[in-house]
């Protein structure tokens, strides 16, 4: 994930906002490319937003709130995605998420004190045939166990 | 040689890139003169990553394959496991929608169209839009997102209707626990979902169409933005589609992780840049969809399916299946199941036949106690109701659904009254809220179930009555049908609900 260490400049946020304006539904993509530069998408991005798709700040709230994947202050500096759906959970999936998030001393969506990893549920990564699954950032893993699970962990400094 | 190491994002969770690159710097090493393919997979998860070796004379399949097998696998002293197409789980199947999937070379237009891609285009190209319509309908061909409704009736009302913009949407959100087949071939053979969108253009007349993918699959949106642009270089998208002189392009959207926008009138919203709330129905997607046109929404393996349908024709496909179940299921088998992957074979073959026929039973080897057929928001079906055969209307009069045909299969140890609690957890976290009996009933169900978990005799009887007001009072299938696995869970698996009472007593 790209991150950008100083607060993002309004020429900054504008280059990234501008070239989806002409999109038949813009928002979405808009958000999304703030979130990927950025890791969430930015205060100061905001009323460049409303101002640039005419809508609310009200609208724009409610949009980014619906969506589980939008967030308005920053994760970890990687995020661990484990899922929790029924297909993990008949091969264990439970017992590792919990195990995990107890070694971690976090709660689903926490970060560990060190700010290295944020974790996050998951339902459904596609891996239904090789459970338990996790995705660290946009890398997904598949057949976990928790020796595995430790050595991901450790890799993105947990 | 050609070695083949699938670049499908199963694959790459157990490790296939690591193996890819071993080969590379193995064959390097060893002066080899070697071709590495990244194809799709072959839906035989439980080998990945599964190698494939042509030394001239077909295709071996080794796996799973680990770094440390590589070099055995160049000097050929690696066991095989003999030809890929002569393996049972490969010999069993009708592959239709998946014929090229693990096959080709996923982004290669000449390797397409060598086995048979674009075939079905040119031919609908010289079609008229009710001519091809006409083609969809008689090939019996129903919705495989969930619903089963007939595609080729859904295209006609858009066909029909007067508009100056139409669209067509893939619905690519696939949410559903237990389903893998539209990231497999979106990931496996991208140009197939692209052609069978583009006569879907050609066929009620939409110039432009948009895949809603979820944001959960990376490598598929990877996968898919670059077929769409070298379909684009190749004129099969864009102002003069295979040069019939009409236009059609489409674009890749991204979710943004809500269940719910897979359901089409929330997708529609999300893909607005709105909340991704449920619209009521009537006004149909087809007439008032994307941005209040006229909008053909299908999921990815519908659509997916759509070309296989043109190259043999419609009532070749139509000869394949049950009852009005008509053609091929794309069975995902999932879960706790000794061969997990994807079995693409006429609907007919009955649950227990695919789950231990096919997928030998449990991979605890353990004996089955159910499995949820049709994702979060299908039944739990017990051992009992294995004769049950694949099939719409069949899976109906069994009590349960089989939606995206996705299975996961549990084993003996599995506590329903946890499953029962998971469903009515998801629906409450994911409810787009606008309906009281989803948003609110939901909470209350978890709580009722874990009255029953405390040993509270009397939660039974109201769980069975919230079930009731959700099914009676939800507008979509989130509220409306999170009953089926939780009364499913409660009427076929009574001691796991019983036992803690009696426990708790
Ligand atoms: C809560 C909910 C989630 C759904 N999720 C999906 C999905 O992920 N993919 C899909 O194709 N259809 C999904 N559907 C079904 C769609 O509403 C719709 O029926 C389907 O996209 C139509 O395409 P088809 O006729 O080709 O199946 C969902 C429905 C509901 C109620
Ligand atoms: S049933 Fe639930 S998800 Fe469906 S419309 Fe109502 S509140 Fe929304």
């Amino acid at each position: 994930m790209t991150r950008h260490a100083a607060a993002p400049t309004v020429a900054e946020l504008s280059d990234l906002i501008a070239p989806h304006l002409h999109l038949e539904g813009p928002l979405l993509p808009i958000l999304h490319a703030l979130q990927d530069a950025f890791g969430h998408v930015p205060e100061a991005a905001m009323p460049l937003i409303t101002e640039a798709l005419n809508i609310t700040r009200a609208e724009l709230h409610g949009v980014m709130s619906f969506y589980h994947d939008f967030r308005d202050v920053p994760a970890g500096r990687h995020v661990v995605k484990i899922c929790r759906a029924e297909a993990c959970q008949a091969v264990g999936g439970t017992e590792l998420a919990e195990a995990t998030l107890a070694r971690l001393g976090v709660a689903w969506h926490g970060t560990t004190a060190n700010g290295a990893v944020t974790i996050e549920p998951v339902y459904c990564l596609g891996l239904c045939a090789c459970g338990p699954a996790a995705m660290v950032d946009d890398k997904v893993i598949g057949r976990l166990d928790s020796v595995r699970m430790d050595a991901l962990l450790a890799e993105a400094g947990a | 040689m050609k070695v083949y190491v699938p670049g499908d994002s199963a694959a790459k969770s157990v490790g296939a890139d690591d193996v890819a690159a071993a080969i590379a710097s193995e064959a390097a090493l060893r002066g080899l003169d070697v071709e590495i393919i990244r194809n799709g997979t072959r839906g035989m998860i439980w080998l990945e990553p599964l190698v494939e070796v042509d030394r001239g004379a077909g295709r071996e399949a080794f796996g799973p394959v680990t770094v440390a097998d590589v070099p055995g696998l160049l000097d050929g002293t690696l066991d095989g496991l003999g030809l890929t197409d002569d393996l049972e789980w490969m010999k069993r199947q009708t592959r239709l929608t998946f014929a090229r999937c693990g096959v080709i070379d996923p982004l290669s237009l000449a390797d397409y169209e060598a086995h048979g891609g674009l075939a079905g285009l040119r031919r609908a190209a010289a079609m008229t839009g009710a001519e091809i319509v006409e083609e969809v309908t008689a090939s019996g061909l129903r919705g495989r997102g969930g619903a089963g409704f007939p595609t080729g009736i859904k295209w006609k009302t858009v066909l029909e209707a007067d508009a100056p913009q139409k669209y067509i949407v893939c619905n690519a959100d696939e949410g559903d626990s237990g389903t893998f087949a539209d990231r497999m071939i979106m990931e496996g053979d991208p140009f197939t979902l692209i052609e069978g969108m583009a006569i879907a253009a050609l066929g009620v007349g939409a110039r432009k169409g948009y895949v809603y993918l979820r944001s959960e699959y990376p490598d598929a949106i990877a996968v898919m933005t670059k077929a769409v642009d070298l379909a684009r270089k190749a004129g099969v998208l864009g102002a003069d589609l295979l040069g019939s002189g009409r236009t059609f392009d489409m674009e890749i959207r991204v979710g943004a992780g809500a269940y719910v926008c897979g359901e089409e009138t929330s997708l529609l919203n999300s893909l607005e840049g709105k909340r991704g709330v449920v619209r009521a129905k009537p006004p149909l997607p087809a007439l008032e969809g994307f941005l209040g046109r006229p909008t053909v929404v299908n999921n990815v393996i519908s659509l997916a399916t759509v070309p296989v349908i043109f190259e043999k024709g419609a009532q070749a496909y139509a000869d394949f299946g049950l009852g009005r179940s008509r053609g091929t299921a794309t069975l995902q088998i999932a879960g706790n199941v000794k061969r997990g992957g994807l079995f693409e074979t006429a609907f007919g073959i009955s649950l227990g036949d695919v789950v231990n026929d096919i997928g030998g039973g449990t991979a605890t080897g353990r004996p089955v106690k159910a499995v949820q057929v049709g994702g979060p928001l299908g039944a739990y079906m017990p051992v009992s109701k294995f004769d049950t055969p694949m099939g719409y209307e069949e899976f109906d009069q069994n009590g349960g659904l089989i939606g995206h045909a996705g299975l996961v299969v549990f084993d003996d140890q599995a506590d329903m009254l946890q499953m029962a609690r998971f469903a009515m957890e998801f629906c409450a976290i994911e409810s787009c809220g606008k309906c009281t009996p989803c948003r609110i009933g939901a909470v209350r169900g978890v709580e009722t179930i874990d009255r029953i978990a405390a040993g509270d005799a009397g939660a039974q009887e109201l769980l069975t009555d919230l079930c009731e007001t959700m099914k009676d009072g939800s507008l979509c299938a989130l509220g409306g049908f999170t009953p089926f696995p939780v009364m499913s869970a409660l009427t076929q698996f009574p001691d796991d609900f019983a036992t803690k009472q009696e426990a708790a007593e």
